[in-house]
């Protein structure tokens, strides 16, 4: 049945940005669905090294609106491989046109255990030591949450400047309200495109840095006890559907990991929709 | 285990669906209201020149880029298909690049054409570049009926 889905859709070029954490203001082309693998390794002060993982599948259910299904889990080195959950992600478009600066209304929901250390984001006082529990002990806690952002996003001169303010509620305990954020900035590393159909062209890169870090939560707000970290990010597209993203990323202080390396690799599928359209007895 | 599962692939499939029942059934003026957008360009963004109209490539550069990112909505030869107006007609031949420009860049997010601004500028002028160049086609196709299937 996948193979049959995949084989009527059609390849085009994918255009990602190169954020691993932060998102901007681009939804998925609408009718397109995009496959993605990411890793992110981590070393650990305290305690064994792990390699998270999550698959990605992001549709573009409109133009204005981009459902995502994230898979996690992960591997710590000396410990075990474990699933971690699953997450459901629905970013919105608000306005019709551009502006100066484009909002977009993003909500989550996670079913996934304290093993999970993908990181997709940093959230109230999420500290290093969490990921120094032993698998057997952490995948025993289960976290239902509801997960929303504001996503603020710019694109002027070749430059997208994006930041999201984040707020997590737990929807199990009574923790309260926790809060993170993320920036970014990014540019490609040519901005006209060259005749030719080529690979390694200046323009198939886009090169930037995020930065991300928890905001505490409702009780203790601000900067201090949470994690907090800084990232280079580029990215490839080729000149097919495929493409690769990189990100070394570093810890500020004594609350995070000292390194990370993330890498993601994905595959655009145009006209998704429409094949399941025809396969569901959709009008021609 | 196996309820997560169904749990996150039963919203997939529904956000699937009902996107697979909409789209092939739009209204048939669709193409025109797109076409009518080109006429909302702001006067100050339909005067723009297009900075690249006397760049020897930028024809060619713009083809490749309509080949990567427009042709599986507009056609490869650009007379538009199910999913995207054809290119080919009076409105877009008439339109100023300035209002090909904008609307590349604004897209029509309510008719399916998402915003393009995700592209460099120059980007954007290339593919103006390309599209001025294709000409009109014949009168039929002025409503955007596909061609290319």
């Amino acid at each position: 049945m996948c193979l049959l889905f995949f084989w009527g859709s059609v390849a085009v070029r994918a255009q990602e940005s190169p954020y691993f954490v932060t998102y901007d203001h681009y939804l998925e082309e609408p009718g397109s669905l995009e496959v993605e693998y990411f890793s992110n390794f981590g070393m650990q002060h305290a305690g064994n090294d792990f390699h998270a993982f999550w698959t990605e599948f992001e549709y573009g259910a409109t133009a204005w609106w981009t459902t995502e299904l994230y898979l996690d889990g992960q591997t710590t080195f000396h410990d075990s491989t474990v699933f971690t959950g699953f997450r459901l992600e629905n970013r919105f478009r608000v306005l019709q046109r551009e502006h100066f600066i484009n909002p977009v209304l993003y909500v989550e929901y996670e079913q996934i255990n304290e093993a999970d250390k993908i990181m997709k984001e940093v959230e109230g006082h999420d500290v290093e030591a969490d990921h120094a529990v032993p698998n057997a002990i952490a995948s025993q806690g289960h976290n239902h949450e509801l997960e929303t952002k504001l996503i603020l996003s710019t694109t002027f001169a070749g430059w997208n400047v994006s930041e999201n303010t984040l707020a997590v509620k737990n929807l199990t305990g009574g923790d309260p309200w926790e809060f993170g954020y993320a920036i970014g900035a990014s540019r490609p590393l040519a901005l006209k495109a060259s005749a030719n159909r080529c690979s390694f062209c200046r323009e198939n890169f886009i090169a930037g840095v995020e930065m991300y870090g928890g905001l505490g939560d409702r009780y203790s707000f601000g900067l201090h006890e949470t994690s907090h970290y800084l990232a280079p990010v580029i990215a490839w597209n080729l000149p097919s559907p495929w493409s690769f993203r990189l990100s070394p990323g570093f810890g500020l202080n004594d609350n995070s990991h000292r390194f990370l390396l993330r890498w993601g690799v994905s595959r655009e599928f145009s006209g998704f929709g429409a094949v399941i359209g025809r396969m569901l007895g959709g009008h021609r | 285990m196996i309820r997560i599962f169904f749990t996150a692939g039963g919203f997939l499939l529904i956000a699937l669906f009902a996107a697979a029942q909409a789209e092939p059934s739009r209204p048939p003026s669709r193409n025109a209201l797109i076409y009518a957008e080109l006429a909302k360009a702001p006067s100050k963004a339909a005067a723009r020149r297009n900075p690249l109209e006397n760049d020897p490539e930028a024809v060619a550069a713009g083809e490749k880029l309509f080949g990567e990112h427009c042709a599986n909505c507009h056609g490869e030869a650009a007379n538009g298909s199910k999913r995207g107006p054809s290119l080919r007609v009076d409105p877009v031949e008439s339109a100023t690049p300035g209002a090909l420009f904008w609307l590349l860049t604004n897209g029509v997010v309510r008719k399916g054409m998402p915003v393009w601004s995700k592209l460099p500028e120059p980007q954007r002028w290339q593919l103006v570049s390309y599209i001025k160049s294709l000409g009109a086609a014949s009168g039929p196709r002025a409503e955007g009926q596909p061609e290319v299937h």
